[in-house]
């Protein structure tokens, strides 16, 4: 009767330290997850604290571009008014399609593209931009990595009375996919 | 890709895993023949002992080797921002970065976790690569230090400088000492025992090199796929490698003890032979598994 009971005991032990250390390495994915979405948050607000300096820095150059000005204020308010999810990931892509024909507006003046301000500030944004896509891409990598344990057996049996449940990956929207129309 | 980052990391730890077992093994018979059962143990400690200071300062003395000076962002701002971005990539802190003043292309990483990470590159680098080119190698680097493999090649000279003290020792020992005197064993036991432990004690440090550079390479390979992970650009990576190759300049400032840190060797390692000692894997090979990916 004995070394049954001890048996039993002794699964029962390892199970439950199984549970355990499941449950926090979980706990520890999912802040990853949350600290990768912040992380992308960051540099996303670097890039629109850019912006005003490199709006500074065009006009002194070529005032007469209006549309394009428009542009890039109409995306920055949108940024600041944007609630949901949803919204700020559009009010972003905004942001993204002024930029580009900001710079496209650039290159027709040779001197603009020939100061040193503008060339660091270029040069920021640019980084700043590759910053968010491996933001992105981080945030990806680790909800990747936390779906895959929480589907995988045997912690798929245990994970979502956890309160674990699959994240969605960092989706890009529809509308940013179209390449941008520049008129000169 | 990610098949190659799985056989890299399994096939290096089953390395050190041998590494390991061969040491016990032959601590074992020359603990048998010398009249010293401690050889193990104190040559272990001593081997340890002799690396820590190198593995705590690692980052400050190769930097010292190598006139190296700190990068910042009014001059070098593009350097900065790519190694900002891939530290994003790969979850770490973002390591010092540092500039050395030579025409060779080459970079290295060192440290010995990734808070007290260093990357470093070359001003030849900077100017041969284009910006997708020098990802690719930041991306190794980076690699390196998110794998801790600093740490790992500090345990693998250990293991290997424990080899060596205790191979030393067993000559020494019946050179001048004769085997135990107590034995039990018959006479043509302990005979047999003690020729296996001389050929042992001459041939285990040649053994104990080729392991620890055979790890070498397989990290090499490791930090070349997952660099390539990071960027999501294998060609990036290749095309850099290939063009340091092609490369004819002796990076100055390398030397023998630190030629196992650089991206690319930068001693001349051709021909059979010298591929079996050499700290990372052929050029071709490895621009061929990034193309292939």
């Amino acid at each position: 009767m004995l070394p049954f009971v001890i048996v039993v005991g002794g699964i029962v032990v390892l199970v439950i330290l199984w549970l355990i250390v499941l449950y926090n390495s979980l706990v520890a994915q999912r802040n990853r997850i949350n600290n990768a979405w912040s992380q992308i948050d960051v540099q996303l607000r670097r890039r629109f604290d850019l912006i005003p300096n490199l709006v500074e820095t065009v006009k002194g150059y070529a005032a007469h571009e209006k549309e394009v000005f428009e542009q890039v204020a109409a995306a920055r308010s949108a940024v600041s008014n944007a609630t949901t999810i949803t919204e700020q990931g559009q009010a972003q892509n905004q942001i993204s399609q002024a930029l580009k024909s900001l710079f496209a507006v650039s290159e027709a003046y040779p001197e603009l593209k020939a100061n040193q301000n503008f060339m660091m500030l270029q040069e920021e944004i640019s980084g700043t931009e590759s910053k968010i896509a491996y933001a992105r891409q981080f945030y990806n990598d680790t909800v990747m990595s936390f779906n895959t344990t929480i589907q995988s057996f045997p912690a798929n049996m245990v994970a979502s009375s956890f309160g674990f449940l699959p994240h969605d990956y960092f989706a890009m929207d529809e509308a940013a996919r179209e390449p941008v129309h520049v008129q000169f | 890709m990610y098949s190659q980052i799985s056989s890299n990391i399994w096939k290096s730890y089953a390395l050190v895993l041998f590494f390991v077992a061969f040491i016990i093994g032959l601590g074992y018979v020359f603990a048998r023949v010398t009249p010293f059962p401690w050889i193990l143990p104190l040559a272990a400690v001593i081997a340890i002992a002799g690396s820590i200071g190198s593995y705590y300062y690692s980052d400050q003395i190769v930097l010292s080797m190598s006139n190296a000076h700190p990068a910042t962002t009014e001059e070098n701002a593009h350097l900065v921002n790519s190694v900002e971005g891939i530290a994003i990539a790969a979850g770490l802190p973002a390591p010092r970065i540092f500039v050395v003043d030579d025409p060779s292309p080459n970079a290295f990483a060192t440290g010995r976790d990734p808070k007290h990470a260093v990357i470093c590159v070359t001003t030849g680098l900077m100017e041969k690569l284009n910006r997708v080119e020098l990802e690719g190698v930041i991306g190794h680097e980076m690699s390196h230090i998110k794998d801790y493999d600093i740490r790992l090649m500090t345990m693998v000279v250990v293991l290997a400088g424990t080899v060596v003290l205790m191979s030393d020792w067993m000559l020494r020992s019946m050179w001048f000492g004769g085997r135990r005197s107590d034995s039990d064993e018959e006479g043509g036991m302990g005979g047999i025992l003690a020729i296996l432990a001389i050929v042992l004690a001459i041939l285990a440090p040649i053994a104990a090199t080729l392991i620890q550079l055979s790890i070498s390479r397989k990290r090499e390979f490791l930090a070349d796929s997952e660099g390539a992970l990071l960027t999501r650009y294998p060609a990036g990576l290749a095309d850099a490698l290939e063009k340091i190759s092609s490369d004819d300049e002796p990076l100055a400032a390398a030397n023998k003890a630190t030629a196992h840190l650089y991206i690319v060797s930068p001693l001349k390692e051709d021909g059979l032979i010298n591929s079996l000692f050499s700290t990372h894997p052929p050029i071709e090979e490895r621009i061929r598994r990034l193309r292939s990916m």
